[in-house]
């Protein structure tokens, strides 16, 4: 088996990346203007619920009993999608869900599809793969598609392109599009994508979703948007592929009712998305003939099996927290290396993929909370980075230098004489760099912290020493 | 009551003003203050490192010191939410009951400083004089894990002389985040500009705090910068007074 989260395994750690964006002036201003304007939204149409924790809190506990009964959910899933004349398939990795998507277009002898909310294509590299086998992809989401147009990557879990201002997003529609002119008003670059995607709509044959929620009593996909195209895709062509990672599922079509309130509000600071498309397998006379649904693994079982972890696969993809990480917030979405990205991303990634790569993400992050404080799951997103902070020290994968200097302050602090002892060394060490109190320049590592900002020396007398002096009657 | 003060050791090695402020403000409450000198680290920055197994040994010291004490103090809110947050999870991952016992007596006795003032004691007026403009930066720890809500502001209220300023986007995280400042420094860098600017437009004299961590992260960026602007702990404020005492 081999799981595939995009290209996460070859991407630059996290430091390195995140040096290089914080260069980017304009990507970092679309970024703060986009997350502010967000959670803006989020926060007044969170405030106005009443029983917003509670909630979140029948959220948390739906899907973590789903997850605890998953096996059951999903053959209710499948047996109820089939009765309806859906077709289930399963899917271990990336590449067996990709051979299945091409296998069924390739059975109709297609060469083109749409998609629609699919980050979970992106996550098993799909696009590729349909054009290494000659399937022309078009992303038809407006921000998936300034994504596939300007050759870039998704930069966020709900709003792809947010790292992309108006005046670029009239560049590349320009250029790709072939217009000659083209105004920069949103409903000017709006009309645009709708005359490029119109036309799509009308002759691809088959299209390939994803998907936000999945009953399991019912069969039931469901997809919430802003734009309609999700609409088009799912009820235009003659043949629906449904992408659906195995921890999407919820148990009854009832447990919408609480997902459909936390989903819109947290995601995009609705009160509810403009298009909610629900469907189960197939009508006469309506929408697709041919319904296959794909339900994904790529490492998530893995994830299940972790007992301090597993709540991570509660996430509902709003995209809150990425909105509220100050970290995300000064980089952008391009440094996780992953198609996701952000504090979810910081942990999902590094899990999918078995703690095998993606070790830098976890350390990603000052631990301030904000993200576990919207969840509207509420994941424990700081708890989970420093279990899996410590997965990546035990496995033996922590850099040397740091290691040497863990072990060394652990030993001096379990006991108080080496501790006194360390103290006392320390204000010798910093005799070279120390200048009234202050050090301005410090080596190594050391210099990431007085590159930007002076250091408190060591004072003379430790609290402990005072305390001492002034128990033996020495200072009032 | 007495009350036994856990210092922390940065607050120990750094810091040692606001040890001495505690003891003082405190102390002028009527209080009897202890410093037990076995005390050492919490394990803070081993534990949100990923060194667990280095924590384990810091927790039992933590635990052994303090086991009979009354009430502990501490002037740190984030070596408090390491003790809240997480000694429960080690002492049930260490399989010991005896340990996990000993962490579910000690819980309720473990008080960040605002915390011990205003919920314990409920005093918010400690007879403080400080005729300085101040704002606060109310650090993550204390906001998100100890939820201290206005307990700082009321204490600040409390100060006689003193103006104090809100500060914008005041719940954004300073950037400091422990090791976070060193293994993402440039990305820490970032935050911390930001919430140097936000300070400076206050036009307050003093950033104060429940945090010497994030205090010294910022106070460092403002002190390189020779903004005019100087960071102090909470603690500190609350122990000057019109006598004009220096620690």
């Amino acid at each position: 088996m081999s799981v595939r989260v995009g290209e996460a395994a070859r991407a630059p750690d996290f430091p390195r990346a995140a040096q290089h964006l914080l260069g980017n002036t304009q990507l970092r201003h679309n970024v703060r203007q986009a997350t502010n304007v967000i959670r803006r939204k989020r926060a007044s149409v969170v405030e106005e619920l009443p029983d917003w924790q509670a909630l979140r809190e029948a959220g948390r506990q739906i899907k973590q009993h789903t997850l605890r009964h998953l096996d059951f959910y999903l053959e209710q899933f499948e047996l109820a999608c089939t009765r309806a004349g859906g077709h289930v398939h399963w899917a271990r990795d990336a590449d067996e869900a990709n051979q299945i998507v091409i296998s069924l277009i390739q059975a109709r002898h297609a060469a083109e599809v749409i998609k629609v909310k699919t980050m979970t294509s992106d996550e098993i590299g799909l696009n590729a793969a349909l054009e290494a086998a000659g399937i022309t992809p078009y992303e038809t989401d407006l921000a998936d598609l300034i994504v596939q147009l300007g050759e870039d990557r998704p930069s966020h879990i709900v709003v792809p392109a947010l790292h992309r201002n108006k005046l670029e997003i009239r560049q590349i529609f320009m250029e790709k599009m072939g217009l000659s002119d083209l105004g920069d008003r949103p409903e000017d670059l709006t009309n645009a994508a709708r005359r490029y995607l119109r036309e799509k709509f009308l002759r691809v044959s088959v299209a390939i979703s994803g998907a936000n929620l999945a009953v399991a009593d019912t069969g039931s996909v469901c997809i919430v948007e802003s734009e309609g195209n999700g609409r088009m895709c799912v009820s235009l062509p003659e043949m629906l592929i449904t992408l659906i990672g195995i921890e999407k599922m919820i148990p009854t079509f009832q447990d919408l009712e609480v997902f459909l309130q936390l989903l819109p509000r947290s995601a995009t600071g609705e009160r509810m998305n403009p298009y909610n498309s629900i469907w189960t397998g197939v009508t006469p006379d309506d929408g697709p003939r041919e319904f296959h649904v794909i339900l994904l693994d790529n490492g998530r079982t893995s994830v299940l099996s972790q007992q301090e972890s597993r709540d991570t696969l509660n996430c509902i993809r709003c995209g809150a927290c990425l909105n509220a990480c100050p970290v995300y917030r000064q980089t952008g979405g391009h440094a996780y290396g992953s198609v996701y990205a952000g504090p979810i991303g910081a942990i999902l990634t590094p899990q999918l993929q078995s703690m095998e790569h993606s070790q830098s993400l976890p350390y990603a992050s000052s631990l301030c909370g904000a993200c576990y404080e919207v969840c509207p799951v509420k994941i424990n997103i700081p708890e989970i980075l420093i279990d899996l902070r410590g997965e990546v020290v035990e496995r033996g994968d922590a850099p040397f230098s740091e290691r040497a200097v863990m072990k060394a302050a652990a030993f001096a602090l379990e006991k108080p004489g080496r501790f006194s002892a360390a103290q006392a060394l320390a204000r010798v060490a910093q005799v070279p760099f120390e200048r009234d109190g202050v050090i301005r320049h410090l080596p190594g590592q050391l210099g990431g912290w007085t590159a930007v900002r002076d250091l408190t020396a060591v004072p003379k007398r430790s609290f402990r020493q005072w305390w001492r002096e002034r128990t033996r009657g020495n200072l009032a | 009551m007495l009350v036994s003060l856990f210092i922390t050791c940065y607050n120990d090695t750094l810091f040692p003003n606001t040890g001495k402020a505690v003891v003082r403000v405190l102390e002028r409450l009527g209080h009897a203050v202890e410093f037990r000198e076995a005390q050492t680290c919490c394990g803070q920055m081993h534990y949100n490192t990923g060194y667990r197994r280095e924590a384990i040994p810091l927790m039992h010291h933590f635990l052994d010191v303090f086991q009979d004490a009354e009430i502990i103090c501490i002037p740190s809110s984030s070596c408090v939410a390491m003790i809240r947050d997480h000694y429960l999870k080690m002492a049930a991952a260490s399989g010991d009951s005896a340990v996990q016992d000993q962490v579910e007596k000690l819980l309720p006795r473990v008080f960040e400083f605002s915390e011990l003032l205003v919920d314990k004691f409920h005093v918010t007026d400690v007879g403080a004089f400080f005729p300085h403009t101040v704002t606060l930066h109310p650090s993550c720890h204390s906001l998100r894990s100890l939820q201290v809500g206005d307990k700082p502001v009321q204490l600040l209220r409390g100060v006689r002389g003193l103006t104090l300023i809100d500060l914008p986007e005041a719940a954004e995280c300073c950037g400091f985040g422990g090791t976070f400042a060193i293994k993402n420094a440039e990305v820490s860098a970032a935050m911390l500009s930001e919430k140097t600017r936000c300070i400076l437009d206050t036009g307050a004299e003093i950033c104060t705090a429940l945090d010497n961590s994030c205090l010294m992260h910022i106070g460092g960026a403002l002190s390189r910068q020779l903004a005019g602007v100087r960071c102090l702990h909470l603690a500190e404020i609350l122990a000057s007074s019109e006598k004009g005492e220096v620690l």
